[in-house]
C-alpha cells in the first residue's frame, strides 16, 4: 500500500536528462519554475508543456510514472479546479441555479491554474526522478557553499538531508510491517469516522518514531566507526564536472524563458 | 607474535540515568588480540561482548584500565581517526549501518571521510567490492537487497578504509541461513587471502567452531580461553555461561556417556560422522 509512493524517488537511467550535473539540473528548475509563473499567455504556456513534455521524452520517464507522482496532491488539485470554478466571476454564463454561477472564464481559468499546478509538480518531480538523493545533495552542498562564510552548518544539513532521503523506503517498509502487525491483533485502518482514524494512526506511529530513533543511534555508530568527523577534510569519490551539454542545456534555459517573455509581449490568445 | 588490540583490566559501566552506581559490564578484563588471527568471542546475552567491542575502536572509552590498539591508547582523541581506520567494525543490522542510497557511494563513505583523493577512493571501493563479490552490484539501491547482499555491503563499506582488523558485532543475527553462510565465507576469505585481523562477536556456536581461539565471555569476565577443541569440550563450564553446545559436540559427548569409546577431538560435521563410524566399527568387531 505505501511501497507505490513515488514521490521524491529516484528512477536510475543513462539518458542526458540524467547525466546533467545536478547544479545544472536545480537552476534549470528554478528557471522553469518561474518560466511558468511568467506564461500567463495561452501560446506561452503551450510552450512550456511541449519543453516538458520534451523532457519527460528525454528522461525516458514513463507519463504513468510522473503522474503517479501527482497522487498525494489530489486534494489540492481538487481544491483549485473547484475554487476557480465556482468563484470566477465571468460573463458567459453556462450554468445558473440561484447563487451558484458557472462561467466558461471559470471553467477556464481552472483548467489554467490547475494545469498550472500539474506541471509545477512534475517539473519538479523530473528533478527528484532523474538525479540521484546523493548528487542531488552533492548538487545543493556545491550551490550552498557560500553561505558557509556565514557560518551555516552547509554540509551538516545536506548530510542530514541525504540521510532521511536514504530512509525513506526502509521506514516506508517498516510502516508495512507495523500496518501489518497491529491489522492481525485487530487494528482497524480503514473505517470510521476522521477522529477514529486518526486514533487509530496513534498505535502506528509510536513504534515507527521508537525505532527510527533506535536505528538513528545505531547509524550514529556505523558512522562514527567509519571514521565520520563532519565535512572537514572530507572528500568526494564522484567530483561534480560540468560538461558542453549543462551549457547547452542553462541555453536553452534561458531562450525558452525569452521565448515566453517575447509570445507573452503581443499575444493575441492571452487568458 | 605481536598484538594488535589489548586491554589492561579494562572495567566500565554505563551511566545510570538517576545517577547511581551501576553494576559493572566489564570488570578488569585482560586480553590480548594477535596480529592475522580469527577470534571469535562469545557469550550470552548481557555478558558484556557488545560492550567490549565498542571499546576496540574507541567508541566506548573505559572506565578503568586502558585499551591499546597497536600501542596507541584509544583514550588518546588524537588517535581515535586512526585508530578507526585500523580497527573496521561491522554490526548487527545492515539497514542501519548504510549510510547512501547507491552501493559503490555507501562503500565510498569511509575514504570519503578520511579525504583520499578520487581516484585512489574509486580503485578502494571497486577492490573492496570484489573481496565481497559485490561488485556487479555497485549502482543499486541498498534497500532492494537481500539481507545478506546488505551485510555484504556494509563490510565491502569498512574494507574499503583498508583495516587491520575487522570486528564483527553479531553480522549474522538478522540474516537467514542462506545470508549467513555467505557471510560466514567472507570473513574466512578475510582471514586466509587478505591478512585481516577478525574478531567474531557471536552466540552461534556453529560460526566460532572456525576460530584459531575462542574467549568466552560471562557477566563482564573471561570465563573461557583456548582453541575451540579445548573449549567446546568443556561442556559444564560453557553451561554455566548460558551457552548451547554445538551438535556435533553434545552427539560425541553423548556418545562417549553411553559407554562408546569415540574421539572427541572433532568439531566438524563431517569429524564427527567419521569419530562415530571408527567408534561403531571397532564396538561390532
Amino acid at each position: 500500500m505505501l511501497k507505490d509512493v513515488t514521490f521524491g524517488q529516484y528512477f536510475p537511467g543513462n539518458t542526458i536528462v540524467h547525466r546533467l550535473d545536478p547544479r545544472t539540473k536545480f537552476i534549470l528548475t528554478i528557471i522553469y519554475i518561474t518560466a511558468l509563473f511568467m506564461a500567463s499567455a495561452l501560446i506561452a504556456r503551450l510552450l512550456m508543456l511541449v519543453v516538458l513534455v520534451t523532457c519527460l521524452i528525454l528522461s525516458q520517464i514513463k507519463l504513468k510514472v510522473a503522474l503517479s507522482g501527482l497522487r498525494p496532491l489530489f486534494f489540492i488539485l481538487l481544491f483549485t479546479l473547484i475554487l476557480n470554478i465556482f468563484f470566477v466571476k465571468g460573463e458567459t454564463i453556462l450554468f445558473e441555479y440561484r447563487r451558484i454561477v458557472i462561467s466558461l472564464e471559470g471553467i477556464l481559468a481552472a483548467v489554467f491554474n490547475a494545469s498550472r499546478l500539474i506541471m509545477l509538480i512534475v517539473g519538479m518531480l523530473l528533478l527528484t526522478y532523474t538525479t540521484s538523493p546523493i548528487s542531488l545533495t552533492d548538487g545543493l552542498e556545491h550551490m550552498l557553499n557560500p553561505l558557509k562564510k556565514i557560518r551555516l552548518p552547509v554540509h551538516e544539513l545536506t548530510m542530514m538531508m541525504s540521510i532521511a532521503l536514504r530512509f525513506i523506503p526502509t521506514l516506508i517498509e517498516e510502516t508495512d510491517k507495523i500496518i501489518s502487525a497491529q491489522k492481525a491483533r485487530g487494528a482497524d485502518f480503514d473505517t470510521g469516522g476522521l477522529i477514529k482514524r486518526a486514533k487509530a494512526i496513534l498505535p502506528l506511529i509510536i513504534p515507527l518514531f521508537v525505532s527510527a530513533f533506535r536505528r538513528a543511534d545505531e547509524l550514529a555508530l556505523a558512522m562514527e566507526s567509519r571514521c565520520y568527523h563532519g565535512g572537514e577534510g572530507r572528500t568526494k569519490m564522484k567530483k561534480l564536472k560540468t560538461a558542453p551539454r549543462d551549457y547547452f542545456a542553462l541555453l536553452f534555459g534561458a531562450a525558452v524563458v525569452a521565448a515566453v517573455v517575447v509570445l507573452g509581449q503581443f499575444n493575441p490568445w492571452s487568458i | 607474535m605481536d598484538s594488535i588490540i589489548k586491554t589492561e583490566d579494562l572495567t566500565f559501566s554505563y551511566a545510570s540515568v538517576d545517577g547511581e552506581a551501576s553494576p559493572l559490564v566489564l570488570s578488569g578484563l585482560n586480553l590480548e588480540i594477535e596480529k592475522g588471527t580469527f577470534v571469535a568471542i562469545l557469550g550470552h546475552n548481557g555478558s558484556g561482548k557488545s560492550t567490549l567491542a565498542k571499546h576496540f575502536n574507541a567508541i566506548l572509552l573505559p572506565l578503568g584500565g586502558h585499551v591499546y590498539v597497536n600501542g596507541a591508547d584509544t583514550a588518546d582523541a588524537n588517535m581515535t581517526i586512526d585508530i578507526r581506520r585500523q580497527i573496521g567494525m561491522v554490526f548487527q543490522n545492515p539497514d542501519n549501518q548504510i549510510v547512501a542510497t547507491i552501493v559503490e557511494e555507501d562503500v565510498a563513505f569511509a575514504p570519503e571521510n578520511l579525504g583520499y583523493p578520487p581516484d585512489e577512493i574509486r580503485r578502494r571501493v571497486d577492490d573492496a567490492l570484489k573481496i565481497v563479490g559485490m561488485y556487479e552490484y555497485k549502482d543499486h539501491a541498498p534497500h532492494l537487497l537481500s539481507g545478506g547482499q546488505k551485510q555484504r555491503v556494509a563490510i565491502a563499506g569498512v574494507l574499503a578504509m583498508h583495516p587491520k582488523c575487522i570486528v564483527f558485532d553479531e553480522p549474522t543475527a538478522m540474516l537467514d541461513p542462506r545470508g549467513r553462510d555467505s557471510i560466514i565465507k567472507v570473513i574466512r576469505d578475510l582471514r586466509d587471502n587478505h591478512a585481516v585481523t577478525v574478531v567474531l562477536i557471536t552466540h552461534h556456536m556453529e560460526e566460532a567452531i572456525d576460530a584459531d581461539r575462542i574467549v568466552v565471555l560471562s557477566d563482564g569476565e573471561i570465563l573461557m580461553d583456548g582453541s575451540p577443541i579445548d573449549v567446546f569440550r568443556d561442556i559444564a563450564n560453557l553451561r554455566k555461561a548460558g551457552l548451547s553446545v554445538p551438535e556435533t559436540v553434545m552427539i560425541l559427548h553423548d556418545l562417549k556417556d553411553d559407554g562408546f569409546d569415540i574421539e572427541l577431538d572433532t568439531l566438524t560435521v563431517e569429524g564427527c560422522a567419521q569419530a562415530i563410524y571408527d567408534a561403531v566399527a571397532v564396538h561390532d568387531l
